[in-house]
């Protein structure tokens, strides 16, 4: 769980690190990223890993379209304008899903990958495994990308420093819908493969969402590498503490850890702010 | 001159008037989650609750002599009854904001709701300060009937109930079959309601010498439960007892499948499991949950009111009519007889009007004895049944005399199924 929670909040980590916005939405856009899995694999009988491209795709147009729609008009505006902008964005998609797909919780039924994996007396699901793996392909992907194309490249550098690249020749706006294009990807691919295991339906995207959060300011804001060794320590925690202590409990162990991080060093564990 | 005694005249005549000007409506504040996790309930309670209104205004017809009666609100001379429906979400603190708006700006004459106890809890506290009828058709906490409040009336069982007919089923089913349980694993969702089940089922398994090896409370709203199922697993209750709403059940299944937990018995406390998406989502891998319930459909021909009853909620919803929106109808007509009866919308009168309903049993869509509530709001002639999924549809398993169909034991176990 803790790759797929790690994906979830890479999205976000590079919408932060680009442009110092948290995107309120990204729970939102992990909902309909399971809905658009769910209806390739109702209308189209396509399975939850086959359908992970078509929502990344699908999520990179809802993010590009968020960024050109309403990102744009509010980068220039105060912080908690444009926290209400993403937060009304979320809301809006919220209840936009209730209204458009009804309250019925919505399961995928016969994925492809079902059944476990024992190792050594643990036993894993293998729809979790599968989402893990294919969760931390699509890291490497990303940040292979990001290392080695230029165009990856050019987006590291506008995070980096947005008007240093500007003077460079890159087009700092491109680059931030591209950003917002590669979060939205992120975010598909994870809710498409979350659908394998969980059900689907228009407040689904909170929980995940808080633990986004957790996890990017664990790993810290803008590095997309940390993220994911936050998100895998965010999801261990998270089991064994359920298995140690009452599982009514187990969120407050993630909580107080992250809390502790954030005291000791606030930019997270590997962050640049 | 003129103008004065003109006026005085009109003042006059216009206090008359609304002296002795009956109610034109009697105005109901249904409060119950119409968004967020269990709006699916919510949904389904307005639809039931509607029905019920419409049989209140004369649009629809039940030939039964109690719904009969009050057809058109004789009673408060044709008023049409006026249902305003608000969603709380979910919250407590929400429902509690509602109370407070219905009552105090749309100037409602009883509160209906509201499905979580939670939520219950706080509204009827809001209605009990301001001195106007609640009614509850479906909240389960024990404790809520336990405040000491004169305007809460219940008309279900609560978990008290609910729980003895589950001890009772598993010393007449070892009784039946000659077989021992001895360890139950509790598990609940950390709401009222999960508490209090929890706390229940406790005190029981003490008093009747079970052996509790899992005691697990719960956050319903997990992104996983893998480490609450592998707990279950660990210690292997001879029955699994889960208190669960819609989310965390469908969960749970799945969890179980995943890593291998075969419980021979799976003792629900309805709510989650009860919900027709449980069926859709999970029906098969959750073949042979067994739930406690106060009404089964499989018991509509016993009733002819909850076939009557069934037959236009499948005509205006879609879905089959099932134990939460029959238990919310039985509220609500509970409510609406008793204001009916007190022939004025005034909240002293319906209060009165409350505390002496008599509804004999045959009425009801339910297949209980009737309704009369005692001292503490509680209807009293309440009864519980025990139902298992079997083929995807839930059967009447208890008390025997009333099953529809035997007991299927032990569930088989994941690689014993096709």
């Amino acid at each position: 769980m803790g790759c797929v929670y790690a994906l979830v909040a890479a999205g976000l980590s590079l919408i932060f690190g680009l442009m110092e916005l948290v995107n309120f939405a990204h729970g939102e856009f992990l909902m309909l990223a399971m809905y658009v899995a769910f209806f390739a694999w109702s209308l189209g009988g396509l399975d939850p890993v086959i359908a992970a491209p078509l929502a990344a795709a699908a999520l990179g147009a809802v993010g590009w379209l968020t960024y050109h729609g309403l990102i744009r008009r509010v980068l220039a505006a105060p912080m908690l304008a444009q926290i209400f902008a993403t937060f009304g964005l979320g809301v809006f998609l919220r209840n936009g899903a209730q209204f458009a797909f009804g309250v019925d919780f919505l399961t995928v039924q016969e994925p492809w990958l079902a059944g476990r994996v024992s190792l050594g007396g643990l036993f894993i699901g293998l729809p979790q495994v599968g989402a893990s793996l294919a969760a931390l392909g699509a890291f490497v992907g990303l940040h292979l990308f990001l290392s080695r194309s230029e165009t990856g490249l050019a987006l590291t550098a506008t995070a980096q420093d947005r008007q240093a690249a500007s003077l460079m020749g890159i087009d700092t706006e491109r680059m931030f819908a591209l950003g917002w294009v590669i979060g939205g990807a992120c975010v598909g691919v994870a809710g498409a493969l979350l659908t394998m295991f969980f059900y689907i339906y228009p407040d689904v995207g909170g929980p995940f969402a808080l633990l986004a959060y957790v996890t990017v300011a664990l790993g810290g804001f803008g590095n997309v590498a940390g993220t994911l060794f936050a998100g895998v320590v965010v999801g261990l925690v998270e089991a064994l503490a359920g298995l140690v202590i009452p599982p009514a409990f187990k969120y407050s162990v993630v909580f107080v850890l992250y809390l502790v991080v954030v005291l000791w060093r606030p930019q997270g564990l590997f962050g640049r702010f | 001159m003129t103008r004065r005694v003109l006026l005085s005249l009109a003042i006059v005549l216009a206090l008359f008037r609304g002296a002795a000007a009956q109610p034109k409506e009697v105005v109901i504040g249904v409060i119950y989650p119409l968004s967020g996790p269990a709006a699916l309930t919510g949904l389904e309670n307005k639809v039931v609750n509607e029905i019920a209104r419409d049989i209140a205004n004369g649009e629809v017809d039940i030939p039964l002599p109690f719904y009969q009666r009050l057809k058109g609100m004789p009673g408060l001379k044709g008023a049409k009854v006026r249902l305003i429906f608000a969603d709380h979400q979910g919250k407590p603190e929400v429902g509690q904001a509602e109370a407070e708006r219905l009552i105090t700006q749309e100037k409602v004459h009883a509160t209906y709701g509201s499905w979580h106890s939670s939520v219950t809890a706080t509204v009827s506290q809001v209605a009990e300060r301001y001195g106007i009828p609640h009614v509850n058709g479906q909240s389960s906490s024990p404790g809520l009937t336990k405040r000491g409040f004169k305007w809460f009336f219940r008309t279900s069982p609560h978990d008290e109930h609910f729980t003895q007919t589950m001890f009772d089923f598993f010393r007449d089913f070892q009784k039946k079959k000659g077989i021992t349980l001895k360890t139950l694993g509790i598990t609940y969702e950390d709401t009222l309601f999960g508490a209090d089940s929890g706390k229940v089922m406790r005190e029981l398994a003490k008093k009747y010498n079970y052996e509790v090896v899992v005691d697990m409370q719960y956050r319903a709203r997990a992104t996983s439960l893998q480490a609450e199922v592998q707990r279950l697993k660990a210690a292997n209750p001879d029955v699994w007892m889960p208190t669960s709403y819609h989310t965390d059940a469908i969960l749970f299944v799945r969890h179980s499948k995943e890593l291998d937990f075969n419980p021979k018995m799976i003792m629900a406390q309805n709510a989650g499991h009860l919900a027709p998406d449980f069926v859709t989502a999970v029906g098969k891998e959750a073949e042979g949950t067994m739930s406690r319930a106060p009404f089964n459909t499989d018991l509509i021909d016993k009733r002819p009111a909850a076939k009557a009853v069934a037959a236009v909620y499948k005509q205006r919803h879609g879905k089959d009519f099932y134990d939460n929106p029959a238990r919310s109808f039985t509220g609500m007509m509970t409510l609406l007889d008793a204001i009916n009866r007190a022939g004025s919308t005034d909240p002293e009168a319906i209060r009165k009007a409350l505390v002496a309903t008599s509804i004999p049993g045959d009425q009801l869509v339910m297949t209980w004895d009737g309704i009369k509530f005692d001292e503490t709001g509680q209807n009293i002639h309440v009864k519980g049944i025990i139902i298992q999924l079997q083929g995807l549809k839930w059967h009447t398993v208890y008390p025997f005399d009333v099953a529809t169909t035997d007991v299927l034991y032990p569930i088989p176990a994941w690689k014993d199924r096709k």
